[in-house]
């Protein structure tokens, strides 16, 4: 047996749903004056929209009783749902927060790639960059000065490697951030979602060179939400939900697992050979799609391409008058939008018949922000608002940003925020 | 960052994180180990400053001479404040040189926490190594306007003012580093408390400057009082100005007990701000 590099024993992490105190001295005083007096403390509870007061010192565990081995030399993949503790776990052992009970033991050095270009300045040059990220890192100088070369070349900026980032392109500098991060030669690496970025040649790039890393003896934890990413890399996997540990194993059994214990990660749903069918007597689905502009089924976007969901059903009374609509969910559950074919004067609407049907709806491109959505069909009738049936949750998509020549971005890199990122027009004139 | 032991424990463990304990757990092995990071971060404030600025470096020598000018007319001319004896252009320039160091020590590492947020959340280095660089980036800019300070005196001296430097001024590095120490130790303080209380931050700039007041920068130890004297005992800055206008100029109230108690509040203070310090940045990316 191979050596135990990372012995998780026991790990839990308690996060407070409040803020720790106040935040102002002010209201520190007051609660510490109301409790001298032997009265109720006016901050610690807050009212919520129904009225009733919740006490804002509520906890909740991150992370509850973990316990896991990781071996040296193997690629480990976590996966899970949002929440499910993922980004705690690596926090913990890259050292940005401590457990609250349990230990790690740890066996050589651990490097943690949570972001790439993490301390970047704009106004130093990319060579002052490579050394000041490299020691962030965790590198002395020695050793970024042997690497210095290939990190140059494999982020394929020679020639600019004296010009400050900031005259960088968005491509370069993720290069370089990337490149830097790749070079470092820890013993464990810990890798969070940062191959979501950069173009799908460099993606591949990066890959192999974590192949590579792997190869050599290293330990590598990676988190993803990108499933063929992780069953490609990684042997071995763990699930996490709500902070419990629920598997290990082979990583193809566990996100099978994974898949079997929700969400389906797949671009297309078929019911037409299904037993029971989604629906009631009026109308039951028999199939929802993802397609892109060439008539493709993926769960991959680009972040300006068009998406379109396909809803395929059945009504089986006559005279219904039937309203597809969809339902775009965030992976934390929140809501995106809902739309639905909703124009009074449809023709094939107003005079639904018995028979298939093929309803199409097209997101279009630079609308969605780039992340995770999940995709709900639903199928009501209008007169008496009944819902015939709702699944939600059915498809999964990833929008995804190659972040060079994305219009709305510009030159900034880092992530932006927003269920939605519309390009809009905009206007700028000079009144002065 | 739990207890991390660095050494290899006897089962060949590199590290071992555990929920935080104990009150003094910083790593100072480590926080040397990373001591290439602490000079490029020196480095990278330096050009950042540098780069941001109009007048670049001649910034650094514009503002202690604005402001002994300012000085020398408000309390000098206007007031006419005494110094010692001493030309009111040294007098002032003295003081303001130490004051800058302190100040500045003390402002840009008390948001260390609150500014370094968003780098602190994404990886793990000694966060110690931040607040040190700021002290070292601002030694540069001391030296620099100590350069201006020497070239003042000779100035003076040449022109045959009663200035008297004497064997003091060896130990000016000791005072630099005490003011380093004091600056850095309320720094971190503070920047420890403002992660809870942001209120904080408003006081500090403005603390500061009350702080100028209470300290011999304006007016010399020697027109307070000497039944009132002791209160400046409490001050540590006091005792430092006093000693270096006393190593360069050759006038100044040096009192032992204002010394002991001045060192004494120092290391305090650098201890306290060291512990708190250890404390929050172990739980700090929680509470954000």
């Amino acid at each position: 047996m191979r050596d135990i590099v990372i012995k998780i024993e026991n790990l839990y992490k308690e996060y407070r749903l409040g803020t720790l105190g106040s935040g102002t001295l002010h209201k520190d005083l007051q609660s510490w004056w109301a409790k001298a007096r032997g009265k109720e403390d006016p901050n610690s509870m807050v009212i919520t929209a129904a009225g009733q007061k919740r006490d804002i010192n509520e906890r909740f565990w991150a992370l509850q009783d973990i316990t896991l081995d990781v071996q040296q030399g193997e690629i480990l993949g976590i996966i899970g749902a949002n929440g499910a503790g993922k980004s705690t776990l690596l926090k913990i052992l890259s050292r940005v927060t401590a457990p609250t009970k349990g230990t790690v033991k740890v066996r050589g050095r651990i490097a943690s790639l949570l972001e790439v270009g993490t301390g970047f300045h704009p106004e130093l040059t990319g060579k002052e960059n490579v050394y000041l990220n490299g020691a962030i890192l965790g590198m002395t100088k020695n050793e970024v000065d042997r690497k210095f070369t290939e990190i140059v070349e494999f982020a394929e900026v020679e020639k600019f490697i004296d010009t400050p980032v900031k005259r960088y392109s968005s491509g370069m500098y993720v290069r370089l951030a990337f490149a830097v991060a790749a070079h470092l030669e820890p013993e464990i690496l810990i890798v969070d979602e940062v191959l979501a970025v950069g173009d799908a040649r460099f993606q591949k790039k990066c890959l192999g060179k974590m192949e590579d890393v792997g190869k050599q003896g290293r330990t590598i934890l990676f988190v993803s939400h990108n499933m063929p990413m992780i069953a490609s890399l990684c042997s071995r996997a763990v699930l996490l939900d709500q902070g419990r540990l629920i598997g290990q194993g082979p990583t193809t059994e566990i996100i099978q697992t994974y898949f079997s214990r929700g969400r389906i990660s797949k671009g297309e749903a078929d019911f037409s050979q299904a037993a029971r069918k989604p629906g009631d007597d009026t109308a039951h689905l028999l199939a929802a799609r993802l397609k892109n502009k060439r008539g493709q089924v993926t769960t991959e976007f680009s972040i300006d391409e068009e998406i379109i969901i396909e809803m395929e059903y059945q009504v089986i009374r006559e005279g219904a008058r039937i309203n597809p609509n969809i339902h775009i969910n965030m992976a934390d559950g929140t809501k995106a939008f809902v739309a639905s074919d909703a124009v009074i004067d449809n023709e094939a609407i107003l005079k639904t018949k018995p028979g298939r049907y093929l309803a199409r709806c097209r997101i279009p491109g630079n609308f969605l922000n780039d992340g995770t959505y999940y995709i709900g069909t639903a199928l009501s009738t209008m007169e008496t608002s009944k819902v015939h049936f709702n699944e939600k949750d059915l498809l999964q998509l990833t929008v995804v940003d190659p972040i060079e020549g994305t219009v709305t971005r510009g030159r900034y890199v880092g992530a932006i925020p927003g269920i939605i990122r519309p390009a809009l027009e905009w206007e700028s004139e000079n009144l002065a | 960052m739990a207890a991390v032991k660095s050494n290899q424990d006897e089962t060949g463990w590199t590290m071992v994180l555990r929920p935080r304990s104990g009150w003094f757990d910083i790593n100072f092995s480590e926080l040397w180990q990373y001591r290439d990071l602490t000079m490029l971060f020196v480095r990278r404030n330096f050009v950042a400053t540098y780069k941001q600025t109009i007048l670049g470096p001649l910034w650094f020598l514009l503002q202690p001479l604005l402001t002994t000018l300012i000085f020398t007319v408000i309390f000098g001319r206007i007031a006419k404040i005494p110094t010692d004896g001493l030309p009111q252009v040294l007098f002032y320039l003295a003081g303001i040189v130490c004051w800058n160091y302190f100040a500045a020590c003390l402002t840009k590492t008390s948001d260390t926490f609150v500014a370094n947020a968003n780098l602190f959340g994404k990886v793990y280095f000694p966060r110690l190594s931040l607040p040190i660089a700021n002290v070292v980036t601002n030694l540069l800019t001391f030296l620099i306007q100590f350069a201006l300070f020497l070239i003042f005196m000779a100035y003076f001296y040449l022109r045959g003012s009663s200035i008297t430097p004497n064997y003091l001024i060896f130990l000016t590095p000791l005072l630099v580093l005490q003011m380093a120490a004091l600056g850095l130790g309320f720094g971190i303080l503070i920047s420890s408390l403002t992660t809870k209380y942001r209120d904080l931050m408003h006081l500090v700039t403005f603390g500061v400057q009350l702080w100028m007041y209470a300290t011999p920068v304006v007016y010399p130890l020697s027109q307070i009082p000497v039944k009132w004297q002791w209160v400046y005992a409490f001050n540590p800055m006091t005792s430092i100005i006093e000693i270096f206008r006393s190593a360069f100029l050759g006038a100044g109230t040096i009192n032992p007990w204002h010394i002991g108690s001045s060192v004494a509040v120092t290391l305090t203070i650098l201890a306290i701000g060291i512990i708190l310090f250890s404390r929050i940045e172990k739980t700090f990316m929680d509470t954000v």
